[in-house]
């Protein structure tokens, strides 16, 4: 059915958000716990130690974990409040069934796996395996993504497999295997300290991977100096040496540009170059035109800063460049990065100590998340889905035939679209909310509504959850243990902390429940996520993202391992490409020619202003945690929308006043926050809110053409003074 | 060895309020936080900054407190008032030069920031220097300070015509001995440009 059984009103009612305000046991003092866990924060990337206290199978609060050397106990707001995620009201304690014009109501465990996989057989043997889709999350354990992975593949033979990591670091990723060969941050965060220069890109670094700024100022400390890129002046680049307010899709400008001067100043390193690297020349040839004004025109910047860039950049001993999705998330965000890695590689320095190249990957397990196979397009282990060797590989590690694996499927937002054109017909999902991440909301619910059938696992009622004609009361990664893959590429494990609340069950054993039903008892039989993860070694085996030395008491014993780690003796792989030795056959890094072009919706003079959009400290991807988190809401309750003094003075608007920002498609009122820090022709929202704070009403669905990575970074857009009408429905 | 001590580094801070959300996991004052997290001037620029308590030397809360009730310890902790004296007359709200000590209506009394009292005692780090990402707020030993850091700590305030000597020491620049905070101009607009404005940034020149 896939549409909503009764008004959002009341199943906001009944499931939230509702706000978790106070602790388990009230503010009264903790006392001793029972026990504490050193576990992992499950809000982003950097993973960061936590221990959480638990009192009475309850998660009652946190400590520090300060031996885990990655943040030393360091945390932000959403890692100090995640505990209260814990006996959260709004938790879902039993298998829900749809019920038109009530709700949901709740069934069985057996009756809603029943129904479950009767609609899969049902519309599979109607439409073909290809139309029932599977989507997954790169906020789940290593574990749980591999058993999606082969669990669409193999249980379900679909080949429209694909995750919310398709929002996030597909372009990095991308961009990374082209010019390097492998996908992943070339070196280890203790790196960032030593290197004299850093050039961060389209990173709001202080809000998106708050852990990370102790190491920039540790580098500034040190004497290094550093670059920001970004169009609004965030609290990093308050501070930086040289802070470009570059124009949304511009930063090919500069990297090209300062690239181009290089070469004039001869600061590049042409033995490195000739030794190590292919494609130079028709590089060098594209940067010709990339004089500092014609660069300056792209970027929408004076030339000089290019110039100065070039100049901090150019001739230093050792650097590290950093990017994140302020130039991934564009039609050429792939461009955007490989850009970026050119003038890395392009210096010689990478693959040593303090020099280097990372993206800063944003979601919880958004490294592991993209390696186990859970992407369209890859295998375990990183492996290619079209590679015959690497589908020989699976297919033995899973003891089904090469030719029953499928082939390359549907992206995420191309899986929409097969919803939306009839085409897929079911969707399964787990850890994805579309209805508030992906961009043009209005194309995404008439999607949905279109599915035959729509089943999620969920721990609690996201908005997206709220279209499902089955919801499976799944586990929080805290009430079950497994591994993810930080930052860095260190592999780390989260403990189990408590069970999961009574009727709720842990997702590793939903996926099992389901394929047993239909009919793969044998090739998903696990005691635990510990046995699974000895098959994804095993699995991992001689890929790239090789896990196959990676035992869990490891981990425990060293804090993490790097991968690659092909065996158990092995240290693992804390730096990439040492003594220049890249991940192509050919042991090179491959330069990638890149020229400059227009976002697919430039302003114009009907939507005359850039909207970009990104993320908030307090807020984690679409919100269904920390929406419900008292403390994070109180501290960013709802969107904004941040403009220039000089735009909010044209348009007549002052501080907090409601406007509305309307775009092709779509329009959302939210506060005006009137600021400096932000170019006069750009506007920003930040993206977590659903319904009619969703500014992902207003974003385009343009898709960079190899990644697959939507533009949620420029689109246009006008703004004017929310009408009496507009301000009431809020 | 010295001992370690709290610093704040303003020019680190992000503003994620961090320190704010654990301030107040703190077991003795949990569900309220005693640590301020000023946002100077936003619609100027991203700067923010934290204001735990300085723990003065001489503190006027403490001189101004008709109760007697807020007491500094022989390690130079200032407390909290003391639960049976303090009137909740918040003296020491309005006295104190840094803005540090609250006022609870619910209870009638005075509560501030203690330096962690139940963590630092027995050996830990405060809470908001131990969380804080940015490591604008940090416990270190003096030494340790002078390793890693650029700046230099300085504990000497002058305010107008007063003098105040702290056990927390703020990170300035080399060339700064005390911090002169010129009470007749706070509050007055500047004249010159934002340095924060970009689109001062963007304009050629």
């Amino acid at each position: 059915m896939a549409k909503l059984p009764i008004v959002t009103e009341r199943l906001i009612e009944e499931f939230g958000p509702h706000l978790n305000t106070v602790p388990p046991g009230g503010f009264a003092p903790v006392g001793e716990p029972d026990r504490v866990v050193e576990t992992h924060c499950c809000f982003c990337g950097q993973q960061c130690g936590i221990k959480l206290k638990v009192k009475e199978n309850k998660v009652v609060g946190f400590e520090p974990w300060e031996e885990f050397p990655f943040n030393q106990g360091k945390l932000c707001p959403k890692g100090v409040k995640r505990y209260m995620q814990d006996e959260h009201p709004d938790r879902l304690k039993a298998p829900l069934l749809r019920a038109e014009g009530r709700g949901f109501v709740p069934t069985s465990w057996d009756d809603a796996l029943d129904r479950t996989a009767r609609a899969i057989k049902s519309i599979q043997e109607k439409h073909g395996k290809a139309a029932f889709a599977m989507l997954g999350g790169a906020s789940l354990t290593n574990e749980k993504a591999y058993l999606v992975g082969k669990f669409a593949r193999v249980a379900l033979g679909t080949e429209n497999i694909d995750y919310n990591g398709r929002l996030c670091m597909v372009s990095a990723a991308a961009a990374s295997k082209k010019v390097l060969g492998i996908d992943r941050a070339a070196n280890p965060w203790s790196d960032i300290p030593k290197a004299e220069v850093i050039l961060v890109a389209g990173a709001n670094i202080a809000e998106c991977a708050p852990i990370t700024t102790d190491y920039l100022w540790r580098a500034r400390e040190n004497g290094a100096k550093i670059i920001v890129l970004d169009p609004r002046m965030t609290p990093i680049a308050r501070t930086a040496d040289l802070y470009i307010p570059v124009r949304s899709g511009g930063d090919i400008g500069i990297f090209n540009g300062m690239l181009h001067v290089m070469i004039e100043r001869g600061w590049i390193d042409r033995k490195f170059i000739a030794e190590h690297t292919t494609g130079w020349d028709a590089l060098e040839k594209v940067l010709e035109r990339y004089t500092p004004e014609h660069a300056g025109k792209i970027a929408g910047v004076p030339p000089r800063l290019i110039v100065q860039a070039a100049e901090l950049w150019g001739p230093a001993r050792s650097s590290f460049l950093l990017h994140a999705r302020g130039i991934e998330h564009h039609s050429k965000g792939v461009d955007n990065c490989m850009a970026a890695i050119n003038l890395v590689v392009a210096t010689g320095r990478i693959g040593r100590e303090g020099s280097g190249y990372a993206m800063i990957t944003g979601q919880g397990n958004g490294q592991g998340g993209r390696e186990q196979g859970q992407k369209a397009d890859q295998l375990p282990g990183a492996r290619d889905i079209e590679n015959p060797e690497h589908r020989k590989h699976i297919a033995s590690v899973w003891g089904v035939p090469e030719a029953v694996l499928p082939r390359k499927g549907l992206s995420a937002v191309e899986i929409f679209e097969a919803i939306h054109a009839g085409k897929i017909k079911g969707l399964l999902s787990i850890c994805f909310n579309p209805m508030v991440s992906l961009p043009d909301q209005d194309f995404v619910r008439e999607a949905l509504e279109k599915l035959e059938f729509y089943a999620t696992i969920e721990f609690f009622m996201s908005e997206t959850a709220r279209h499902a004609d089955v919801v499976l009361a799944g586990s929080l990664l805290e009430e079950d243990e497994g591994t993810t893959t930080n930052v860095e590429g260190r592999v780390i494990l989260h403990r189990k902390v408590v069970d999961p609340p009574e009727g709720a069950r842990a997702d590793w054993k939903i996926i099992c429940d389901l394929a047993s039903r239909l009919g793969y008892v044998n090739k998903f039989k696990y005691d635990s996520p510990r046995d699974i993860f000895e098959e994804l070694r095993r699995a991992s085996a001689g890929g790239i993202s090789d896990y196959a030395g990676i035992t869990w008491d490891r981990i425990e014993r060293e804090h993490g391992v790097f991968w690659p780690c092909p065996s158990e003796d092995h240290p693992g792989t804390p730096r990439l490409y040492e003594g220049g030795r890249f991940g192509h056959a050919d042991g090179k890094a491959h330069f990638q020619p890149v020229e400059w072009r227009p976002a697919t919706e430039e302003p114009d003079e009907e939507y005359p202003l850039v909207l970009t959009t990104g993320r908030v400290v307090a807020h984690y991807l679409s919100g269904s945690q920390t929406r419900r988190i008292g403390g994070l809401v109180k501290q960013v309750p709802e969107p904004f929308c941040e403009m220039h003094p000089r735009l909010a003075d044209k348009l007549g608007v002052s501080e907090g006043e409601l406007v509305t920002v309307e775009s092709r498609r779509g329009t959302v009122t939210v506060k005006a926050m009137i600021v400096r820090t932000i170019r006069p022709d750009t506007v920003f929202v930040p993206y977590h809110w659903p319904d009619e704070r969703a500014i992902n009403r207003c974003t385009i669905k343009a898709l960079d053409p190899v990644s697959k990575i939507p533009e949620y970074k420029i689109c246009a857009v006008r703004v004017r003074k929310a009408t009496a009408e507009e301000a009431a429905a809020r | 060895m010295s001992e370690r001590a709290l610093f704040i580094d303003y020019a680190r801070c992000i503003g994620c309020q961090a320190c704010v959300q654990a301030c107040e996991e703190c077991d003795t004052h949990r569900g309220q936080p005693m640590i301020h997290l000023e946002t100077i001037r936003r619609r100027d620029s991203v700067q923010t900054a934290p204001q735990v308590c300085m723990h003065c030397e001489d503190p006027i809360c403490a001189q101004v407190c008709p109760a007697d009730a807020i007491k500094k310890g022989p390690d130079g902790v200032v407390h909290s008032a003391l639960t049976h004296r303090c009137i909740g007359c918040s003296n020491c709200v309005l006295a104190c030069p840094f803005g540090v000590p609250k006022y609870f209506a619910a209870i009638d009394q005075m509560m501030k920031c203690d330096l962690c009292y139940d963590r630092t005692s027995v050996g830990k780090k405060p809470m908001c220097a131990t969380v804080c990402p940015s490591q604008a707020l940090t416990f270190m030993t003096p030494e340790e300070l002078e390793r890693t850091r650029r700046g230099r700590a300085v504990n000497e305030w002058v305010f107008g015509e007063e003098r105040v000597r702290t056990k927390v020491s703020v990170v300035v620049p080399h060339e700064v001995k005390e911090v002169h905070v010129n009470l007749v101009q706070l509050g007055k607009r500047r004249e010159k440009a934002e340095p924060d404005d970009v689109a001062a940034l963007l304009e050629e020149g």
